[in-house]
């Protein structure tokens, strides 16, 4: 499983990042995370980060964050 | 009814003498401090409940090829209720600028969100009255409208970087629709992440408020910037423009200097520079924008900030 974190490096960026780690943590589930910065990527999937990207499919975009069981959620949804 | 229950806190609870100096001060601090978090919670949560309903992509898609004026007109009242994250300017730039929408009203959009927004408008109402707050919500749109408005005339499209015009937002995903209990559950999740950013500078401001109140002399501020003084407000701006607050950080700055007496025009207009320019902001933008435009852009922000600055202090 892919999941990609899309953001240029702010707060909520970081925190987003967090989340999918702990996410994938809790969820035990064998996945790779991977922070995105590269505006041209991100531009791929979404304008308004911090996006969540799973197995190619956008899963979130934008402020607000999601919650952390909601993050499990849109995991699961692509599992 | 929260007056009788400040002073039964106050008088019964805490056990202050009734009439002293400081149970009035207490008094004060207490009902200011639970009348503008009841205010904040409740528009707050009003707000990130309307704000579910503009995601960035559709406030693209509203104005994708809009004409200007108009444009500007929707681009600064989407700018209140489109939610997006600093680090996005750059990822909405380009999103908008593909899609079409042109870049005065993309600049009146990038202006008007991170300065009108519900935590100034309510901080100010709170503190200063709702007159107080329509005035800097209605003046905040005038310099986004009329700012976006003139760099769309001077057509600046050429001081864009030119990798943004090539850049194709490739399927453009879209995550599917929220439920409303899932909208009310985000509202309430979003109005609690804010108060717990913003408690800090509120408490801050009504002690600041207090203290001022009763320590700094009156006339000091006033003897170098009231309004005798006709650079007060370019003085205001030229201060305010390179610092970066939110609109509640900013707060407490902008209470001190009410309470000292400036007049409301400067002191707003310090307000907006502080919240809608700022180094760190030029920095994210310079990656799509080339310095001519980063220059006329704050020359004309600082210009129309200023403007609005003389016009409340002439009018108040």
């Amino acid at each position: 499983m892919e999941i990609k974190v899309l953001g240029p490096g702010c707060a909520n960026c970081h925190k987003m990042e967090e989340l999918a780690k702990t996410a994938v943590n809790d969820l035990g589930i064998e996945a790779k995370v991977e922070k995105i910065s590269e505006i041209h990527e991100i531009m791929r999937y979404t304008m308004s980060t911090p996006g969540l990207v799973v197995n190619g499919k956008l899963k979130h975009s934008g402020k607000p964050l999601p919650s952390l069981d909601k993050v499990k959620a849109l995991i699961k949804e692509e599992a | 009814m929260l007056g009788e229950f400040v002073s039964y806190i106050t008088h019964d609870v805490i056990g202050l003498e009734r009439g002293s100096g400081l149970s009035e001060a207490a008094a004060f601090f207490i009902y200011d401090t639970i009348k503008i978090f009841l205010l904040l919670s409740v528009i707050i949560f009003a707000v990130s409940v309307a704000r579910s309903y503009f995601p960035p992509e559709k406030t693209k898609r509203i104005l994708s090829h809009k004409k200007e004026f108009i444009g500007n007109i929707l681009a600064a009242l989407l700018g209140i209720v489109t939610p997006f994250c600093s680090c996005s300017a750059v990822p909405l730039f380009i999103g908008f600028v593909e899609a079409g929408v042109p870049l005065g009203v993309t600049f009146s959009f990038l202006i008007s969100s991170p300065m009108v927004n519900e935590v100034a408008v309510v901080l100010l109402w709170g503190l200063f009255g709702w007159e107080i707050a329509a005035i800097y919500m209605g003046t905040g749109l005038l310099v986004a409208i009329l700012a976006g408005f003139i760099i769309g005339k001077l057509k600046l499209e050429k001081w864009v970087e030119e990798y943004v015009y090539k850049i194709k937002t490739g399927q453009g995903q879209e995550v599917s629709t929220q439920t409303f209990p899932e909208r009310l559950q985000y509202a309430k999740w979003n109005t609690a992440d804010i108060l717990k950013r913003v408690w800090l500078f509120i408490f801050l401001a009504i002690g600041i408020g207090g203290f001022i109140h009763g320590y700094v002399p009156e006339d000091f501020l006033v003897r170098y910037a009231g309004n005798g003084n006709p650079f007060a407000v370019p003085m205001a701006v030229a201060i305010g423009v390179p610092l970066y607050s939110n609109a509640a950080g900013v707060i407490p700055i902008v209470y001190a200097l009410m309470e000292k007496g400036l007049s409301m025009g400067t002191v707003l207009a310090f307000m907006m520079a502080v919240t809608a320019l700022s180094l760190p902001e030029m920095i994210i933008l310079r990656k799509v924008l080339k310095i001519p435009l980063l220059a006329v852009f704050a020359g004309i922000m600082a210009a129309t900030i200023t403007a609005v600055g003389y016009l409340f202090n002439t009018i108040l």
